[in-house]
């Protein structure tokens, strides 16, 4: 199993260690609800070195990346973040991502943890036979810990370790910097709905820097957050996660993801076979539930609709903060557009669920 | 970790309290820490037979279902409503309040192949 730079923090942590995707990584320390509220009302520190960092660069990497990203990554200045995706031909998803424009020829890609191997492969496919010459890809995913300091006290709490004025890092946007005397790209990103920062620096420093951030940090009530957690915090928010709302067999249109999806632009992976589904009529919509009475609805559990299955759960949970069942289905588009009761399938129950705007919680 | 002496176990982290010919039936300590923070309980109704090895019962939290197996046969004569409306409670008190059901015994027989303290101790270490 592949293991994080931070591994050993994680268990003198006695965090409980769970094989993601083939990582060794923490699911929870002191316990996914307490996590969770402590990301919501103060801060929380999350090891993201599983994700994977691909370097993109070279006179013709905008041209590639416009070519092979579903968002038009023209609308970017140097020191911006973008949240994108990679499509196949068939308009079903490869990845989602985030896009660091360092400048104009160089891009850094972060991507998901267990697709990161996958999507270096397939942006090398893309390159190769094809007109993209003048471009150089590298997967420095090794090269990189990454932290995400969450919540709204993250800013307080990173301010104590730079001199960088993070008043002037706005949302979507980075700056590279020293971070307790290490060389840092701080990103005002994350996948909580909260304030704060995702932090990449040298691998061999993610330690000294989880440290560093975690004693600094305590007085505010700074906690470690597991997946457990991490995943609770962006369900709230109905973000999407690779494998569940967004698959190879799932179009971003299908999975609300149209915001990053710019069909106006010229080619990309994927387009034309998006705009044909499009032009047809989208025969999926993804639709955020709530459970009407008590139960936690899980990924694949069956929804029904006078009587039929008609579609399945992509996530769900029990909301620490509503502390009500919540889900993300997927569903004929018919059906999320009517107003028909939906009933979610636990075991032999079919609980009423209602359709719900999201974010879960705001 | 607190396993009282009182109590036999099973290898599916149950416990078992007896009363006479009435069982007392949870989830051990162990088995709540596994589980992490618990946020909903199935129970059988009062007047359900349920077979031991059968499942009577879930707990969930918020990254895993459990299923809670009948240690002993019989007629479930009480069951912890409480339980529905503060799943939590078997994190805080596994072994009393965070009782789930009370059953009253068709085989007491059956209690043989339970475990005392030491052999479930011995167990939970091996696991």
């Amino acid at each position: 199993m592949k293991a994080t730079p931070l591994n050993q923090i994680h268990r003198q942590l006695d965090a409980r260690m769970v094989d993601f995707g083939g990582w060794d990584m923490p699911v929870q320390y002191s316990g996914v609800i307490a996590e969770h509220q402590a990301v919501r009302s103060a801060a929380g520190l999350f090891d993201v070195s599983h994700m994977g960092e691909i370097e993109v660069s070279g006179p013709q990497a905008f041209d590639f990346l416009q070519y092979a990203m579903t968002n038009d990554v023209s609308t970017l200045v140097d020191g911006q973040v973008q949240y994108t995706a990679m499509c196949y031909e068939t308009g079903g998803v490869v990845d989602d991502l985030t896009l660091y424009r360092f400048a104009a020829d160089r891009y850094l890609l972060c991507v998901n943890a267990s697709n990161s191997d996958k999507d270096f492969s397939w942006l090398q496919g893309l390159q190769k036979g094809s007109d993209f010459i003048d471009l150089i890809l590298v997967n420095r995913s090794p090269e990189y810990a990454q932290l995400a300091l969450q919540g709204p006290v993250a800013t307080k709490i990173l301010s104590k370790l730079t001199t960088v004025n993070l008043a002037e890092i706005k949302f979507y946007h980075f700056a590279e910097g020293d971070v307790a005397g290490i060389q840092t790209i701080i990103s005002r990103t994350g996948y909580t709905g909260e304030d704060g920062f995702e932090l990449y620096c040298p691998a061999t420093e993610g330690v000294k820097l989880w440290q560093e951030l975690m004693s600094v940090g305590l007085p505010f009530g700074l906690k470690p957050i597991g997946l457990g957690a991490r995943d609770t915090l962006r369900l709230e928010k109905g973000y999407a996660l690779y494998g569940h709302e967004i698959t190879a067999e799932i179009m971003p249109l299908e999975a609300r993801l149209a915001w990053i999806t710019k069909l106006k632009k010229r080619n990309f992976v994927g387009q034309a076979a998006i705009i044909k589904a499009k032009q047809a009529g989208l025969l999926r919509k993804q639709i955020a539930l709530t459970l009407t009475t008590s139960g936690v609805p899980r990924a694949g559990y069956p929804v029904f609709c006078q009587g039929e299955k008609v579609g399945h759960v992509t996530s769900g949970t029990l909301s620490p903060s509503l502390k009500k069942g919540i889900a993300l289905a997927i569903v004929p588009a018919t059906i999320a557009d009517s107003d028909q009761p939906l009933y979610i399938g636990i075991r032999n129950h079919r609980i009423l669920a209602e359709r719900t705007v999201l974010p879960f919680v705001q | 970790m607190d396993f009282p002496e009182e109590l036999k176990y099973t290898e599916e982290h149950e416990w078992i309290l007896v009363e006479d010919d009435i069982a007392t039936v949870g989830i051990t300590d162990f088995a709540q820490d596994q589980l992490g923070d618990v946020v909903f309980v199935e129970l059988p109704e009062v007047g359900d037979n349920v077979e031991a090895g059968e499942t009577f019962g879930v707990v969930e939290s918020v990254k895993a279902v459990s299923d809670v197996y009948a240690p002993v046969s019989g007629e479930v004569i009480e069951i912890n409503e409480d339980l529905l409306d503060e799943p939590e409670t078997i994190n805080n008190s596994p072994y009393d309040a965070g009782w789930m059901v009370k059953i009253k015994l068709s085989a007491p027989e059956l209690l043989e192949g339970l475990m005392d303290v030491s052999s479930y101790q011995e167990f939970v270490e091996k696991d």
